[in-house]
C-alpha cells in the first residue's frame, strides 16, 4: 500500500483555489520532487499533506503504517527566528515531542535519538552551540535533524537548499540522497532546481498553473518535457 | 551595614511588609517566565494592552461597588487575552493594531467611568493607585497573599509541565502543529496564564508598569544566554533579585514600590547589556 495517496486533490487558501485535479501516490522509498512555477501551490501541497491547511476538495490518504504526526517536516527558511535563543540540542530534541504525548519531559531514548540524528548529519559537535550563530547550511541541518527525530518513514522538505551556497547545497543533496538510499526514508521535496531534481529524484510531480501537469518517473519526465513543450 | 539590617528586620516585623515581599517576589517570578515566550513571539506589548483592559475593568468594578473586584476583572482580562492571542488568524484588525486599540480604549473609557460615576472623593488618588500601584501592595490582606501564592504555584507548575511544548510552539509553531502538537491549546493556556499574572501584578506595580516586569528580565537574560533553558532560568533569577532589591530600596527610601522595582529592572538590563557586550568583545 502507498504511503500517500492523493485523489482529485484541490489546493487553496481561504476558499481560493490555487490548483486542482492532483492525483498521485507515493510508495515507501520513493524520492519525489515537486516542481512548478512560483505560486503554483507547491508549498501549499506540503502544508495540506501536513494538515496545516485543509484540502479545498478531494482527499489525501496516508497508508503503509504512516501516521499523521510521524511526518518529518523541514520548513522553508525562517528569517524571523534569527535572534531566537536556543541551543542546537534543544531544537533537535523538540522533534521528539510527538513521541511524548502527555509526558512532560524527554526520556533517555529520545535524548539518544536526538544524539543519533545529530551524529548522522555531522552536527553532534555543535550540540551545545547557539542556533543563531550557525551558518545557513548548519542551521538547515539542525532543522533536518529535528525532522528526522519526528519520523522514521517520510520527510517533507520545503526548498531545503534555498539560500545556501553551492558547497552547502551539494552537501545537503548528498545527505538527503543518503537518507533515501541507505536508510530507506521516503523523501518528498519542493524544489526550484530542476537539474538536481532530475539527477536525484525517482519521481517528479509537476504542478502547473491551476492543475497538475505531470506525475511519473524522473526518467520519463525529460521525454515528456521535450515532447510537450517548454513549460519551465 | 548592621544598622541597615536592623532597620530592615524592624520593618519586616510588620506583617503587611512581609506580605508585600512574598507577593512581589512571586509575581515577578511568574511575569519573567511568561516574558520569555511573549517577547520571543513578538507579543511584548500584550502586557501593556491587557493591563489597561484590567484598569478599565477595575474602574467598572469600583463604580458597580463590587465587594471583590477580582470577580469582574479576572474574567474580562482573560477573555481579552484569549481574543488577542488566539483569534489572530483571519481577524479584520490584526495584532499590534488590535492591542493598541483595546489598550487606549480601555484606559479612556475606564477613566471616564471613574470620573462620571465615581463615588470616591479622592479621584486622582484612586486613579494614581490603579495606574502606578503606589501603595496598593501595602493594603494586601492575608487572603490576597494566599490567592497570590496559589496562583503563582499554578502558573509555575503549568510552565514546568508544558516547558518542552512551550519551547516547541514558541520556536516554530508550524512544525509543532505538523507533528501533532495542538498549538492552539498551548496558546490558550498561555493567554489565560498571561491574564492571571497581569491582574495579580497590577497590585504590585500598577497597570502602567506591568510590561516592565514581563519584558525586562527576559531581555536582560537574552543578552547573556544563548539557550532557551539558560534564558528562562536567568530571567527568573534576575526578576526575583530585582524584585527583592526594589522592595528593600523602596522600604528604606520610602519610594513607590512598583516604580522602584521597575528602575532596578532597567539598571539590571543595562548591566546585562554591558556584560554581554564585553563577553563578545573578549571572545
Amino acid at each position: 500500500m502507498a504511503q500517500i495517496t492523493c485523489d482529485a486533490l484541490a489546493l487553496g487558501y481561504d476558499g481560493k483555489r490555487i490548483a486542482e485535479n492532483i492525483y498521485f501516490t507515493v510508495q515507501a522509498g520513493d524520492y519525489v520532487c515537486v516542481v512548478g512555477e512560483n505560486g503554483s501551490g507547491k508549498s501549499t501541497l506540503i502544508k495540506t499533506i501536513l494538515h496545516l491547511v485543509p484540502p479545498a476538495a478531494g482527499s489525501i490518504r496516508l497508508g503503509d503504517g504512516l501516521r499523521q504526526k510521524e511526518i518529518g517536516y523541514l520548513p522553508q527558511q525562517m528569517a524571523a527566528r534569527r535572534d531566537f535563543p536556543a541551543s542546537v540540542e534543544e531544537i533537535v530534541l523538540s522533534g521528539c515531542l510527538n513521541r511524548c504525548g502527555l509526558r512532560p519531559f524527554y526520556n533517555r531514548e529520545e535524548k539518544e535519538l536526538a544524539a543519533f540524528n545529530m551524529e548522522r548529519l555531522g552536527i553532534l559537535q555543535l550540540a551545545r552551540r547557539r542556533y543563531r550563530e550557525l551558518s545557513g547550511g548548519q542551521q538547515r541541518r539542525v532543522l533536518l535533524a529535528r525532522a528526522l527525530c519526528a519520523t522514521r518513514k517520510l520527510l517533507l522538505l520545503d526548498e531545503p537548499v534555498a539560500g545556501l551556497d553551492p558547497t552547502a547545497t551539494e552537501e545537503m543533496y548528498q545527505i538527503i540522497e543518503k537518507l533515501n538510499r541507505e536508510d530507506g526514508i521516503t523523501v518528498m521535496m519542493v524544489s526550484h532546481d530542476l537539474e538536481a531534481a532530475l539527477q536525484y529524484a525517482s519521481h517528479i510531480l509537476h504542478i502547473g498553473t491551476k492543475t497538475q501537469m505531470y506525475y511519473g518517473s524522473a526518467a520519463a519526465y525529460a521525454q515528456w518535457r521535450d515532447k510537450d513543450g517548454s513549460a519551465i | 551595614m548592621a544598622a541597615l539590617f536592623e532597620k530592615l528586620s524592624f520593618y519586616f516585623s510588620y506583617p503587611i511588609l512581609r506580605y508585600a515581599l512574598i507577593a512581589g517576589v512571586l509575581i515577578a517570578l511568574c511575569a519573567s517566565l511568561l516574558g520569555v515566550t511573549l517577547v520571543l513571539k513578538r507579543y511584548s506589548f500584550i502586557g501593556d494592552g491587557l493591563s489597561h483592559v484590567a484598569f478599565g475593568a477595575v474602574s467598572a468594578a469600583s463604580v458597580l461597588q463590587l465587594s471583590n473586584n477580582m470577580l469582574l476583572v479576572m474574567p474580562v482580562t482573560i477573555l481579552v487575552a484569549v481574543f488577542l492571542l488566539c483569534a489572530r488568524q483571519g481577524a479584520k484588525i490584526k495584532g499590534d493594531a488590535a492591542i493598541a486599540m483595546l489598550s487606549v480604549g480601555a484606559l479612556g473609557v475606564g477613566y471616564l467611568i471613574m470620573h462620571v460615576f465615581g463615588t470616591s472623593s479622592n479621584l486622582a488618588g484612586d486613579v494614581c493607585t490603579t495606574l502606578f500601584g503606589s501603595t496598593s501592595i501595602l493594603t494586601l490582606t492575608q487572603t490576597d497573599v494566599w490567592m497570590c501564592v496559589v496562583m503563582s504555584v499554578v502558573v509555575i507548575s503549568a510552565y514546568l509541565l508544558f516547558y518542552n511544548k512551550i519551547f516547541a510552539v514558541t520556536f516554530d509553531e508550524t512544525f509543532a502543529h505538523a507533528t501533532g502538537i495542538r498549538s492552539g491549546i498551548y496558546k490558550l493556556i498561555l493567554a489565560v496564564i498571561t491574564a492571571v499574572v497581569i491582574v495579580l501584578a497590577m497590585r504590585l506595580v500598577g497597570s502602567l508598569l506591568i510590561s516592565a516586569l514581563i519584558i525586562f528580565p527576559a531581555l536582560s537574560a537574552m543578552r547573556l544566554f544563548g539557550s532557551f533553558r539558560g534564558v528562562v532560568l536567568c530571567s527568573g533569577v534576575l526578576s526575583v533579585v530585582c524584585a527583592l532589591l526594589g522592595i528593600f530600596i523602596s522600604i528604606l527610601w520610602a519610594s513607590p514600590m512598583g516604580a522602584t522595582v521597575v528602575c532596578v529592572d532597567i539598571a539590571m538590563f543595562g548591566i546585562c547589556t554591558f556584560l554581554g557586550w564585553t563577553r563578545r568583545e573578549i571572545g
